[in-house]
């Protein structure tokens, strides 16, 4: 465990201490404040009735985050220390395998969720303005972080798995990239075919993102979906894990 | 400390090391030398329990490095070849960090950061950022992290390598000063660096131990042809005559040097020094001396002559 902080840290300050981390963190300020735009365009016009957050869900920027940023988050994690060679200096002190991929996950889940702070400064300010506390409840603001953060872990993990099985931070972003939009597809896909009894559409529902997200931003929270998320993104660490240990068998 | 037996490492389709066996004594200074490719790095990997052997078996300090591979890394201080360090990290900082990774406490790290840093002259920068320090201090910074931990076996990949002269013997007398208290191993492809440094000596080529012992005794095997140089001031001809009847004398030579001197190259028959019989024979017969020399073989002969067959082979 103290092992696991010390690693923790470290990677924290990798992220927080360098220039790519604040470059991250500015472009996904962008992003929010442009679906901030669009919620404020939305507040105009329109009848209020949907909740604000979901509001959030519904402009592409969201996407846009969790696929673009998620890479380039991650990408980091394991290929730049192979390709520099730490990597060899990590594993030959005591650490475990499984406390390395924990904290470099965990590091990397830690910074994407402080990546979405600004979020909370927007939500303050649609509350402050539209003198309307109904609008922003704190179910719907908490499912809608649940959400981010469920949604966030299975991308990160993706990545974490692509940075591990890669040596250049280039080819971790883009398998990362690439496996994220798989998995972002089967979400359209889900939401395109009409659901039937059919097991592989049942199958198929699991994997519809925005619906499961719409469900979060109004507050609602199904187990169903929390185990999925969390079944995937263990599944994919344990990936991670195994790749980091193949250098053993190998 | 280490025991090797029979290690073998294939790499697909090729054998970095093949079938080794050698074994490092507790408190040894002992140098893995060979060319670029020997399998040097792959040894010391292994040894660190970075790769896994592919047959044979490892052990040090009594602990197989496959199966008890966290009781082994406890043990070592392992220094990769290029010196790999976190660029964005201060000197201080990464010391600390790497010694918390090694297990110590936080009260023990602390005092072990400041002790490793005085012994490798590194106190004056430790609030610098690692990647902004010289080669010669990243080195340090290396091997301040290989020793921080107090380990009983110190592992160095090229411990030399892109260091300016002045570096390079604070490097090694750093090196030197470790004996006794630690085990350690080093690999190079530098033979006065080995012949300077190390108790011993295991000369590897092409995955192949070639030889193993101290450098005076791999000298001493080369002895047996090691020829004598001499100038004297006389006639070639009582040259001639007087060195076929000295005893011990195998083949010599003699030519004219300048200044009416004669230079003559002697070589033993048996291995013995025949510098005292020379000086005795100029002595007795009044000939002047200027120079009396052995040509002592340098370990870069025994390295050469070793080394070399192979290599005509391949080309």
């Amino acid at each position: 465990m103290r092992i696991f902080g010390t690693l923790l840290r470290r990677e924290l300050a990798a992220f927080f201490l360098s220039i790519t981390g604040y470059v991250i963190i500015a472009a996904i300020t962008l992003l929010l404040g442009l679906s901030f735009v669009v919620l404020i365009a939305g507040l105009g016009t329109d009848p209020f009735t949907t909740p604000v957050t979901e509001m959030f869900y519904s402009t592409f920027y969201f996407w846009l985050i969790l696929l673009l940023a998620t890479p380039v988050i991650t990408m980091r994690l394991f290929a730049l220390e192979k390709s520099s060679g730490t990597f060899e200096t990590l594993m030959t002190t005591p650490v475990g395998d499984l406390q390395v991929v924990a904290a470099k996950f965990t590091a990397a889940v830690i910074f994407y969720m402080a990546t979405w702070l600004p979020m909370l400064a927007c939500l303050l300010v649609v509350r402050h303005f539209a003198n309307q506390p109904g609008a922003l409840d704190a179910g719907t603001v908490g499912g809608m972080y649940l959400g981010v953060f469920l949604t966030g872990c299975l991308f990160l993990s993706l990545g974490c798995f692509a940075s591990a099985i890669s040596r250049s931070q280039m080819a971790a972003a883009m398998i990362s990239f690439v496996l994220g939009v798989s998995l972002f597809s089967l979400g359209f896909l889900a939401k395109s075919i009409p659901p039937t009894a059919q097991w592989q559409s049942r199958a198929l529902s699991y994997f519809g993102l925005f619906d499961q997200m719409d469900d979060f931003a109004r507050g609602v929270v199904d187990t169903r979906t929390v185990v999925f998320y969390a079944g995937a993104t263990f599944f994919f660490l344990f990936l991670t894990l195994r790749v980091v240990e193949s250098r053993r068998w190998k | 400390m280490i025991q090797v037996s029979n290690l073998t490492k294939r790499y697909a389709g090729r054998t970095a090391v093949g079938g080794i066996s050698f074994s490092v004594a507790r408190g040894e200074i002992v140098g893995l030398l060979g060319p670029n490719g020997a399998g040097k790095s792959t040894t010391m990997r292994i040894l660190s329990c970075f790769l896994p052997a592919t047959s044979g078996t490892v052990r040090v300090a009594g602990f197989d490095v496959f199966h008890d591979s966290v009781e082994v890394r406890r043990r070592i201080g392992f220094m990769p070849e290029n010196n790999p360090l976190y660029p964005e990290m201060r000197v201080r900082e990464y010391l600390k960090f790497r010694a918390r990774l090694k297990g110590l406490g936080w009260r023990r790290s602390r005092e072990r950061v400041d002790t490793v840093m005085e012994q490798c002259g590194l106190t004056d920068v430790q609030r610098r950022i690692i990647g902004q320090l010289s080669k010669g201090y990243r080195q340090r910074v290396g091997l301040a992290d290989a020793l921080v931990h107090e380990p009983e076996l110190i592992i160095l990949d090229e411990p030399t390598i892109g260091l300016d002269p002045n570096q390079i013997r604070s490097v090694r007398q750093l090196i030197k000063s470790l004996a006794g208290n630690h085990t350690v191993l080093i690999s190079t492809h530098i033979l006065p660096e080995a012949e300077m440094m190390c108790s011993r000596m295991v000369i590897m080529f092409d995955g192949k131990i070639l030889a193993a012992d101290t450098p005076e005794n791999l000298q001493k095997l080369m002895q047996g042809s090691s020829q004598i140089v001499a100038e004297i001031d006389a006639p070639s001809d009582d040259l001639r005559a007087a060195f076929s009847q000295l005893a011990g004398v195998g083949q010599f030579d003699v030519s004219a040097g300048a200044d009416h001197f004669q230079r003559c190259a002697l070589t033993p028959r048996d291995g013995q020094d025949l510098r005292p019989a020379v000086f005795m024979l100029a002595c007795e017969r009044g000939w002047k001396l200027r120079e009396l020399t052995r040509s002592r073989h340098s370990l870069e002969d025994i390295y050469v002559q070793v080394t070399k067959p192979d290599e005509e082979e391949e080309s």
